[in-house]
């Protein structure tokens, strides 16, 4: 059995994750083995998939940490001081 | 450094912390940090907000930690209580910034991604520079909240799907729909933008 393109599509995400049945799975890939548009859309997916789940999309801002900690202190009234914050030291 | 803390460790904390040493509350919630200041960044397109919202989750979190039994893991009901308190303060502020997109159609029609011929790796140094982050994050927050939440659940927090449908209280079959759209939508924005953003030839750098 073949499938088109848009059918492909739609089992990308799953394909990703590795959730599709083996069957669907099977289909997939042997779509992917000789179609080079949808190949370029799955490793871009993938590619941003990847990029997202970096740490360095969504910088903290600058001294995040330390106001969140200083005002838990306030409010719970725990101890907290500035030199238990940063691994740093 | 930033170690992980296990289950077993963050239920002896919190038994610890409920018995009164509250001081143990920031090493709990050190390793969330990051993760529940992007969650309310995603929704309040503004760093002072998201992070008075990240504040007030962490704080909320402490209030209710005598309520929290184990039945989740600590950082999917964390995150509950981000996404509530993110929710609540654009429901305040629904006046004048409305989620227009909140109601869009979950099942709406297909989505075609960017149809490219070949794909060139986006090498993960891209991230160094400020545009490639900002088109990202930019992306993200143009995605309607139903698909955003479960993105950022599951590719940038990287929970699983069983644990982003417990954080959204949305079955695991919900999650996949909405990540497969989501990721689509993700494609098609960005694929076209990043295609162009892979330094070519780096070693003829200063022609």
């Amino acid at each position: 059995m073949v499938i088109e393109c848009k059918h492909v599509w739609d089992y990308l995400s799953d394909y990703l994750d590795d959730t599709l049945n083996p069957e669907t799975k099977e289909l997939v890939q042997r779509h992917l083995e000789h179609c080079e548009i949808c190949s370029a859309i799955l490793d871009s997916t993938r590619n941003i998939v990847v990029l997202t789940a970096d740490d360095r999309v969504f910088e903290l801002p600058v001294g995040y940490s330390e106001r969140l900690h200083t005002r838990l202190a306030q409010e719970i009234g725990s101890n907290w001081k500035k030199s238990h914050g940063d691994s740093a030291d | 450094m930033n170690v992980e803390l296990t289950e077993r460790d963050e239920a002896q904390m919190i038994a610890l912390i409920l018995a009164g040493d509250t001081e143990l509350y920031h090493e709990l919630i050190r390793p969330y940090e990051r993760g529940v200041y992007k969650m309310a960044l995603s929704f309040m397109k503004n760093e002072s907000d998201a992070e008075d919202v990240a504040q007030e989750a962490f704080l909320k979190a402490f209030r209710k930690l005598a309520g929290f039994r184990g039945q989740a893991k600590f950082s999917t009901w964390l995150i509950s209580i981000t996404l509530n308190e993110a929710r609540g303060r654009l429901r305040r502020h629904s006046t004048v910034r409305m989620e227009s997109l909140d109601e869009s159609p979950e099942e709406g029609g297909h989505i075609s991604p960017a149809l490219l011929r070949d794909w060139r790796e986006v090498p993960s140094e891209a991230l160094e520079r400020k545009e490639i982050r900002a088109i990202l994050e930019e992306a993200i927050a143009s995605l309607s909240p139903i698909y955003r939440e479960v993105l950022l659940l599951r590719d940038v927090e990287e929970f699983s799907i069983e644990e982003t449908a417990a954080a959204l209280t949305i079955t695991p079959g919900t999650v996949k729909v909405r990540l497969h759209r989501a990721r689509m939508m993700m494609q098609k924005e960005l694929a076209p933008k990043l295609k162009n953003a892979s330094p070519r030839r780096r070693w003829f750098q200063w022609s």
